[in-house]
């Protein structure tokens, strides 16, 4: 039976519910658990021991990365490929190459925020075994869900589903791979 | 208790309730929802569907035109080399300054209001720099070689682009504007995808929605990342919105031409964008909020905001007019001297100068008083004026600075053909059409973050919204941190 199962599903009613049955959770050792709500809950990255992602650092990478590929790129072009004398400034004109350094800069950071925050997501996935549990429709609506993997070291059905009713939900589900 | 009751007035009315009427997270779901799942499509939305369906084929009919015979069917001369085709492109883009402004300014301004009107107002500057992108694309009369004049690729020419031209740097500005603009609009459109997702009932509204929102299940670990990002796009999107337009004022700034080497520039066209802008959300929001009673979301209170920005920036727009002049008698140039008075009351155009103050300077003075700023309808009028407006600025800034020129033997009178006004009014209709098929099938309103306003997201009773949340995200490092045994990390987190 256990093979076949993806974990355990609690449903909560507020987002208070759902904050305090993390915190128990987490509390309780169990370590593969993940939360489910309608729209993001502050509080959850504390109740969960959610740690912070490495987005930002992706982010000024990217920017950098622009920022060198702008001026890179323009140095190339005026300066080793083609140089061109315009109006007697210098091949390296600095002030008139900030502009497009200065848009690349942006543009791969903003990319990278965009597609590092899906790819660490592990965004796209149209299947999920959460997907599995019909009420679970109601989680980009108006629920709230919390769910213990049965990979978790100290997930053990018959416990962890009486630990789960005693956290007070609306009602706990199996949820199949 | 008097008193108590006292400061709940008061503090009403500093901070106002953004979402009226009594709402759960379901009723805001179904609400915001059923406008794009509803069987019935209203009967007003065929009418101005069509309406602006057929008005945008007068682009088609432009554009053929344009690329069967080239440009000399508009009405551009020496040495009004630059007309509708610039005028018309600074329009555009400038109405989707407002759309970031609102959904990245105001976000790290914490500006609660921004949440119900963040959604279409983005969608607006998308298909604004749509339209924008057409003129000057078109403008090179073979946009299929445009490629290799716009963008740094290596080809068999051995030519590039010429880095120090502030067309080029107008070339990086507008697509980096349109890319972040469209990542911004998407990534808040996710969650909702998904909404609608589980909520359609139709096998294929199901599927692409399904296919839209990448399979997002509102796992706690993926909102905090996805705020994160939120938080990044916004930072991002600040400079990149106030550089744009500096950008755009370069194309007049760096040159000589008396009228526009002005320092004034670029703040003054920042300024007027915004100002553009919110008159643009106003047109819209006001009749959407009706036909699809959206009272309860955009407020009287959204509107009211709007009024207030429109008039400050208004305000700094004609500062901007007055500095214009003072510029050209302090140059002691003559030629900059003779370009104010022949702007003002000399030249042939001085029409459309006194048009100009009148749209954009006297208009707007009517937003000091209340009952014009609580009215829908006079807000609704005035923000069309004010459209009029600064596209009038536009042509005021080009054509009465390019059609009296240094030598007064090339002078000339410039008037548009029916190709430029075709493909300008084509746009317009290019531009509602789209926003109609938005209206249709996306919901216009942000739905969870509009979840986030209600009472009912606290937690402990304490009320952090989608902004806050945002805004405090940073802290969670120093909560983490606290814990004695360390989660379970996936391998990316």
């Amino acid at each position: 039976m256990e093979k076949n199962l993806y974990g355990l599903m609690a449903e909560f009613d507020t987002p208070t519910q759902l904050v305090d049955a993390a915190r128990k959770v987490r509390e309780a050792g169990y370590t593969k658990t993940d939360a489910f709500s309608p729209f993001p809950i502050h509080e959850m990255d504390e109740a969960l021991g959610i740690r912070r992602s490495i987005l930002p650092y992706l982010v000024f990478g990217g920017g950098v990365t622009g920022l060198l590929l702008g001026i890179g790129l323009q140095v190339f072009v005026h300066y080793i490929d083609y140089p061109l004398n315009v109006g007697g400034r210098p091949y390296i004109s600095i002030p008139s190459f900030v502009p497009a350094a200065y848009e690349l800069t942006i543009l791969l950071a903003g990319f990278t925020a965009v597609f590092g925050m899906l790819f660490l997501n592990g965004l796209p996935r149209p299947y999920h075994p959460v997907f599995n549990v019909p009420r679970f429709a109601l989680a980009t609506r108006e629920k709230f869900f919390l769910v213990i993997e049965t990979a978790d070291p100290k997930f053990e059905y018959d416990d962890s589903k009486s630990f789960m009713e005693s956290l007070n939900p609306q009602e706990v589900f199996d949820v199949d791979e | 208790m008097q008193e108590d009751k006292d400061l709940k007035e008061i503090q009403e009315r500093i901070y106002p309730p953004m979402v009226e009427g009594d709402h759960s997270f379901g009723t805001v779901s179904d609400k915001i929802g059923d406008v794009t799942l509803k069987k019935r499509t209203p009967f007003f939305w065929f009418i101005g569907f069509g309406i602006s369906f057929m008005v945008a084929q007068l682009l088609l009919f432009a554009v053929t035109t344009l690329l069967a015979k080239g440009i000399g069917i508009w009405g551009n001369n020496q040495p009004v080399g630059w007309a509708f085709d610039i005028i018309n492109f600074v329009w555009w883009i400038g109405i989707g300054h407002a759309g970031t402004l609102i959904s990245a300014i105001l976000l790290l301004l914490n500006q609660k209001w921004r949440t119900s009107i963040n959604r279409f107002a983005e969608a607006m500057t998308l298909f604004a720099v749509a339209c924008a992108a057409m003129f000057p694309l078109l403008h090179t009369g073979r946009p299929w070689l445009a490629a290799y004049w716009l963008f740094p690729y290596p080809n068999t020419m051995g030519i590039w682009p010429q880095f120090r031209s502030p067309l080029i740097w107008d070339v990086f500005a507008v697509s980096t504007y349109a890319s972040i603009s469209l990542l911004f609009w998407y990534v808040g459109l996710i969650p909702d995808l998904a909404t609608l997702r589980d909520r359609a009932k139709n096998k294929y509204f199901k599927l692409v929605y399904g296919l839209l929102s990448w399979g997002w299940r509102g796992s706690a670990r993926h909102w905090h990342r996805y705020e994160i990002a939120y938080l990044l796009l916004a930072g991002i999107s600040t400079p990149l919105v106030l550089s744009v337009h500096s950008i755009v004022s370069f194309d007049f700034s760096v040159s000589q031409v008396p009228g526009w080497h002005a320092t004034i520039f670029p703040p003054y066209f920042v300024a007027g964008a915004i100002f553009a802008g919110f008159a643009m959300v106003l047109i819209l929001c006001i009749p959407l909020r009706v036909w699809y009673n959206m009272k309860d979301f955009i407020t009287d209170t959204h509107l009211i905001y709007m009024a207030k920005i429109m008039l400050a920036t208004g305000m700094i727009v004609v500062y901007g007019y007055a500095m214009e002049a003072f510029f050209g008698w302090y140059s002691a140039s003559q030629y900059e001297v003779f370009m104010v008075k022949n702007r003002i009351w000399e030249g042939p155009y001085w029409w459309s100068y006194w048009l100009l103050i009148i749209c954009n300077g006297l208009s707007i003075q009517l937003l000091w008083f209340k009952r014009f700023r609580e009215s829908p309808f006079w807000l609704f009028m005035i923000s069309i004026v004010v459209s009029i407006g600064m596209w009038l600025e536009r042509f005021v800034i080009i054509v009465t600075s390019l059609n009296r020129d240094f030598l007064p033997s090339s002078w000339a009178m410039y008037s548009p053909t029916i190709f430029d006004w075709s493909m300008f009014i084509g746009t317009i209709g290019f531009f509602f059409t789209l926003i109609f098929l938005f209206v249709r099938f996306l919901p216009v309103i942000s739905i969870f973050e509009v979840r986030t306003l209600l009472p009912d997201a606290s937690v402990h009773g304490v009320h952090h919204d989608f902004e806050e949340s945002v805004l405090e995200i940073q802290n969670t490092e120093e909560a983490a941190e606290g814990l004695d045994e360390k989660p379970d990390r996936h391998r990316f987190e």
